[in-house]
C-alpha cells in the first residue's frame, strides 16, 4: 500500500512537471497561431466549402457530429446510440426499436471510434461505422442521409472497445471486446477470473450493396483486455491486429496489477484463414440473445430482431491462424501504416515506441521460431518481429496516424503533444504540444491505404484556458494542424460535443456529390402515411387513436380533431408533404410525455400521446419553417373517458 | 431549286424539335434558391427543371395568391399547339417536295414562313396573355397583398422574354432549344426562299 501511495505521488510531480511545461512553450506558439496567414488558411468564405467532412464520436452523448474542415464548423449531430428529442430519434414508434437490445430499451451509448468505408483500400465514402462500449454495439450509418440505419448488438462481449475498423474492402467490421467475461455468462467468483473469463473478437460481415451486418464469426481468445485494433492493408491484407493489456489476467486494482508485466501482446489475426475454417463449417454454434435493429429507408422504420445464436471460433482450432507479438508495456494503439508493413504499439507505460514488421512476422512464422505458447497460441520472439524503436519520443504513447508520405504522427497523453517521426528511420523529426491530454488524432485517410495527409486534428480531452469558461465543465478541444510542409503548423482550435475518442474523415468530393436532399413521397411505404390531404382521417381502434396527419407550409392537415378521449393512446402519424431542400415540419402536442417530432421532406414520423385530461389541447409545428410558420398550429379536443363525442376531424371549414 | 427545297424541308421538319425540346424556359433564383427553381414550357405542358420545381414554384406561389400552374388538361392550348406544329412542319414539307419537283414556286415558301410567323405572333400573345393572367389575376384572400408605390396591387408576371426582378426573386425567361431549333428552322425557310428567287433570277438573265 505504502508502495502504491509513493507511486502514485512521483506519478504526479510528474504531471505537474509537464503541465508547467505546456504553459512555457505556450505563449511562444500562440502568437504564431495568431498570425494572419494562419488565420487565412482555417478561413472559409460565406458560401463556400470546406474541403473535407470529419466525423467525430460523441463519446458518452452516443452521438456522431459532422465537421468541416479547415473551418472547425460542426454541421450536424446525428444520433446513434442515444436519444435525441431535436429529431425524436430514439423517441418516436419508427426509431424506437434502433435501441433495442438483450438488456431492453437503452436509451444511452458510449460511441468510441469511426470508421469510412472502404473499397480497394480507399475511402469510398458510403457507409460510417461506429462502435458502442459499454453495450457492446456496432451501428452503420449511411453517409448519404447521414441518418442510423443499421445496429447489430455483440454478445459475448462486454465493452467493445477494439472496434470499429473495417478492412480493405469492407469484407468486415470488427468489435473486438475490451473486458473479458465469463462465456457463456454465469455466475462465478470474480476472483477466479484467471484462466476462466475469454475475451471475444467479433467479426462482422458488410453485404457488399446494402451494408447489411451480421456476425460472421467471434474469435473466443485468452481472458486478457483486447484494446484497439487495425487491419491490415496491401501485404498484410487478410490479418487483424489487437492491442492487449492485463495478460497478467489481473481481476482488481488493475492500475498496479496489469501494468506488471513488461510486454503485452498484439494479437495477430489472420482472419482469411479463419473465414475459410468457418465457410467450411468450422467453429461452433452457440446460443446467444442479442438484438439485430434495421431502419428501413422507405418504410422510414425500424424493426429489431433478436438473434439466438452465434457462430464462435476455439482459435486453437484453427492452427496458424492466431499468434502473439510480445509489445511493451500495455500497449493502447495498434495502428499499421498505409503500406500494411508496420504495426505500430503504442505501449503507454513505455518510454519508446515499438515498430513490428509484418514481413518479420511472417518469416518468423514460417520458421517457427516462437517464444513459447498462452492458452495454446504461439507467442513470437519480440526481437524476430521488430521492425524498429522511436527512442524516447514522449510520455505516454496513445495513437498513430499515418500522412502517406513516409511519416507517422504519433499522440502523447502524458507530454500533451504531437511527435512526427520518419518510419523506417524512426527519428523524430517534429514535435508539437497539444492543449491539453491529448487523446486520438485524425488525419483523412487515415486507416485507409490512402491517407489525404493535408491536415491532423488532434482531440484533447481537457480544454482549460483555451476557451472562454463555462463553468467547472467544458467541451473538448480539437486542434487542426497543416501537415501539408516539413513541420507541423497549428491552425485552430474549435470546440467538440461530447468525448470525442476518435474521428474519421474524408475529402468532401464524394460524399457531398450523393448526398440526398429530400425522402421521396412517391416512395414513402410508411403504413400510416398521408401522401396527399385526401389520404388524412383519424381512425379509432379500440383505446387506440391513429391521425393520420400531413404538413406543407403552413398547416396541418387536418387543424381540427375531435373525439379522442381520456385513457386514448393517440397516434399522431405526421407526413411531411414537402419536396424541397432542407424544409423539414416539426409536430409538438401539449403534454406529450417523449418529444416533439422533426420530420423530413417526403417522410412520416409517428409520436404517442396519452391525453390525461379533458379539454382542448394545441398541437404546433416547431421548426421554424415559412413565413406563416406561427400560423401552423391545430387543436385536440379530448372528452370525458365515458363521452360519446364522435371522432371528428377538417381543415378549412367550421364543425358545426 | 433543288438545294432551296432541300433546306425548306430540313427547315420545317426542325419544328418537330418542339417534340422533344422545350419551347420556352423561366428559371426562378433567389439567396434561399441556390439552386434556381425553373419550369420548362413544352408545346405540350409546362415540367419542372428539377423533379419538384413546379411542386415548390406553386408552394411558394401560394402565398401571394397565384394560381397553380397548369397541368396539360387545364390549357387547350396544350393540345391544339402540338397539331398546329405538326401541321405546319407537314406542310412546309410538301411545299418543299412540290417545289422539288418543279410543282410551286418558291414564292411559297416565303408564303409557309409569313404564315407561320403570324401564327408564332399568335401564340407570343397567346403566351404572354396568359403570363399576365398568372402573374396578375391573384387570389383575393392571398395571404400576402405587395402593392406598387401607385397603391395598385403588385402584378407577379414573369417577363415574357428576358430578366426581371419579382421581390427577391430573380426571374429569367428565354427561348429553349425547340424554341431555338424553330427559329433556325424559320430562318432556313427564308434562306429557302432567298435562294429559290436567286435560282429563279439566274435562270432568266
Ligand atoms: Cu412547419
Amino acid at each position: 500500500m505504502k508502495n502504491l501511495l509513493t507511486s502514485s505521488i512521483a506519478m504526479f510531480v510528474i504531471l505537474l512537471g509537464f503541465t508547467s511545461c505546456n504553459n512555457g512553450n505556450k505563449s511562444g506558439s500562440k502568437s504564431g497561431a495568431l498570425a494572419s496567414n494562419i488565420a487565412e488558411k482555417v478561413y472559409v468564405a460565406p458560401g463556400e466549402y470546406d474541403s473535407h467532412y470529419a466525423f467525430l464520436s460523441g463519446g458518452y452523448s452516443g452521438n456522431v457530429t459532422v465537421y468541416g474542415l479547415p473551418s472547425g464548423r460542426m454541421f450536424k449531430e446525428i444520433p446513434v446510440f442515444s436519444q435525441f428529442p431535436t429529431s425524436g430519434y430514439g423517441y418516436s414508434e419508427e426509431t424506437k426499436p434502433m435501441l433495442n437490445t438483450s438488456y431492453g430499451f437503452i436509451p444511452w451509448g458510449d460511441a468510441h471510434h469511426p470508421d469510412i468505408s472502404q473499397s480497394k483500400g480507399e475511402l469510398d465514402g458510403r457507409w460510417l461505422f461506429i462502435n458502442e462500449n459499454n453495450t457492446p454495439r456496432i451501428a452503420r450509418l449511411s453517409l448519404t442521409t447521414f441518418e442510423t440505419e443499421e445496429i447489430i448488438e455483440v454478445p459475448n462481449s462486454a465493452g467493445n472497445h477494439s472496434s470499429s475498423f473495417v478492412t480493405e474492402n469492407t469484407e468486415y467490421v470488427v468489435a473486438g471486446t475490451r473486458f473479458s467475461v465469463p462465456i457463456p455468462q454465469r455466475d462465478m467468483p470474480i476472483k477466479d477470473y484467471k484462466g476462466n473469463f475469454q475475451g471475444a473478437l467479433s467479426f462482422i460481415s458488410v453485404a457488399p450493396e446494402t451494408g447489411n451486418m451480421d456476425i460472421k464469426f467471434q474469435v473466443l481468445m485468452p481472458g486478457f483486455n483486447y484494446d484497439l485494433s487495425h487491419p491490415g492493408r496491401g501485404k498484410s491484407h487478410g490479418w487483424f491486429f489487437f492491442t492487449t493489456y492485463n495478460t497478467e489476467e489481473a481481476n482488481t486494482l488493475l492500475e498496479v496489477n496489469a501494468s506488471q508485466n513488461d510486454k503485452d501482446f498484439i494479437a495477430a489475426i489472420n482472419w482469411k484463414k479463419i473465414e475459410e475454417y468457418v465457410n467450411n463449417g468450422g467453429g461452433t454454434m452457440m446460443p446467444a440473445n442479442y438484438a439485430h435493429n434495421v431502419y428501413d429507408e422507405h418504410t422510414h422504420t425500424a424493426t429489431s430482431t433478436m438473434k439466438k445464436e452465434v457462430r464462435v471460433v476455439n482459435p486453437i482450432e484453427v492452427p496458424g491462424a492466431v499468434y502473439f507479438i510480445p509489445t511493451p508495456k500495455s500497449p493502447h494503439g495498434c495502428d499499421v501504416d498505409p503500406s500494411g508493413e508496420y504495426i505500430v504499439g503504442n505501449g503507454k507505460l513505455s518510454a519508446n515506441l515499438t515498430v513490428h514488421s509484418f514481413t518479420k512476422m511472417l518469416d518468423a512464422i514460417e520458421n517457427k521460431k516462437f517464444a513459447g505458447e498462452a492458452y495454446g497460441i504461439p507467442i513470437l520472439n519480440f526481437e524476430d518481429v521488430l521492425a524498429g524503436v522511436v527512442e524516447q519520443p514522449g510520455l505516454g504513447p496513445l495513437h498513430t496516424e499515418f500522412d502517406g508520405k513516409g511519416n507517422a504522427y504519433t499522440t502523447f497523453f502524458i507530454s500533451s503533444e504531437v511527435v512526427k517521426w520518419k518510419l523506417g528511420t524512426w527519428e523524430v523529426v517534429d514535435r508539437k504540444p497539444t492543449y491539453y491530454s491529448v487523446g486520438h488524432l485524425t488525419i483523412p485517410g487515415g486507416n485507409s491505404g490512402k491517407p489525404q495527409g493535408k491536415y491532423m486534428f488532434a482531440m484533447n480531452k481537457i480544454t482549460k484556458d483555451r476557451y472562454l469558461p463555462t463553468g467547472p465543465e467544458m467541451e473538448h478541444s480539437a486542434q487542426l494542424y497543416d501537415i501539408s510542409g516539413d513541420k507541423m503548423e497549428l491552425l485552430l482550435d474549435f470546440p467538440t460535443h461530447g468525448e470525442p475518442h476518435y474521428a474519421a474523415a474524408m475529402e468532401a468530393g464524394i460524399i457531398k456529390a450523393q448526398s440526398q436532399k429530400i425522402y421521396k413521397l412517391a416512395d414513402n411505404k410508411h403504413p400510416y402515411a398521408a401522401k396527399s390531404d385526401a389520404d388524412t382521417k383519424v381512425v379509432r381502434d379500440g383505446k387506440n387513436v391513429h391521425i393520420y396527419l400531413t404538413t406543407i407550409r403552413s398547416h396541418f392537415s387536418p387543424d381540427n380533431i375531435e373525439g379522442i378521449k381520456v385513457g386514448d393512446k393517440v397516434y399522431f402519424h405526421v407526413t411531411n408533404l414537402e419536396q424541397d431542400f432542407d424544409v423539414p415540419h416539426g409536430f409538438a402536442v401539449i403534454g406529450q410525455n417523449n418529444s416533439e417530432l422533426l420530420v423530413m421532406p417526403g417522410q412520416t414520423k409517428t409520436s404517442v400521446w396519452e391525453p390525461k385530461q379533458v379539454g382542448v389541447w394545441p398541437f404546433y409545428c416547431t421548426d421554424f419553417c415559412s413565413a406563416l410558420h406561427q400560423e401552423m398550429q391545430g387543436y385536440v379536443r379530448v372528452s370525458a373517458a365515458n363521452s360519446d363525442t364522435p371522432i371528428k376531424w377538417s381543415l378549412g371549414e367550421d364543425i358545426e | 431549286m433543288k438545294k432551296a427545297s432541300i433546306i425548306m424541308i430540313i427547315g420545317s421538319l426542325l419544328l418537330l424539335g418542339l417534340f422533344k425540346f422545350p419551347l420556352w424556359n423561366i428559371m426562378l433564383g433567389a439567396p434561399q434558391y441556390p439552386d434556381p427553381l425553373g419550369m420548362n414550357i413544352y408545346i405540350d405542358g409546362i415540367k419542372g427543371v428539377s423533379e419538384f420545381d413546379l411542386q415548390n414554384i406553386d408552394g411558394l406561389n401560394h402565398y401571394i395568391g397565384m394560381k397553380t400552374i397548369p397541368k396539360a388538361d387545364e390549357m387547350w392550348e396544350f393540345s391544339m399547339f402540338p397539331k398546329v406544329i405538326f401541321g405546319m412542319a407537314m406542310l412546309g414539307v410538301i411545299i418543299g417536295l412540290l417545289g422539288y419537283f418543279g410543282k410551286v414556286s418558291y414564292k411559297y415558301f416565303l408564303g409557309w414562313f409569313l404564315f407561320m410567323s403570324v401564327l408564332g405572333i399568335l401564340g407570343m400573345y397567346d403566351f404572354n396573355n396568359w403570363l399576365v393572367d398568372y402573374g396578375g389575376n391573384l387570389d383575393p384572400h392571398a395571404i400576402i397583398k405587395v402593392t406598387n408605390p401607385d397603391g395598385t396591387p403588385m402584378s407577379y408576371k414573369p417577363p415574357l422574354i428576358g430578366f426581371k426582378k419579382l421581390l427577391n426573386f430573380d426571374v429569367t425567361s428565354l427561348p429553349h432549344t425547340g424554341g431555338y431549333l424553330m427559329f433556325v428552322g424559320m430562318s432556313l425557310t427564308l434562306v429557302a426562299f432567298w435562294l429559290g428567287r436567286k435560282t429563279s433570277l439566274n435562270k432568266k438573265t
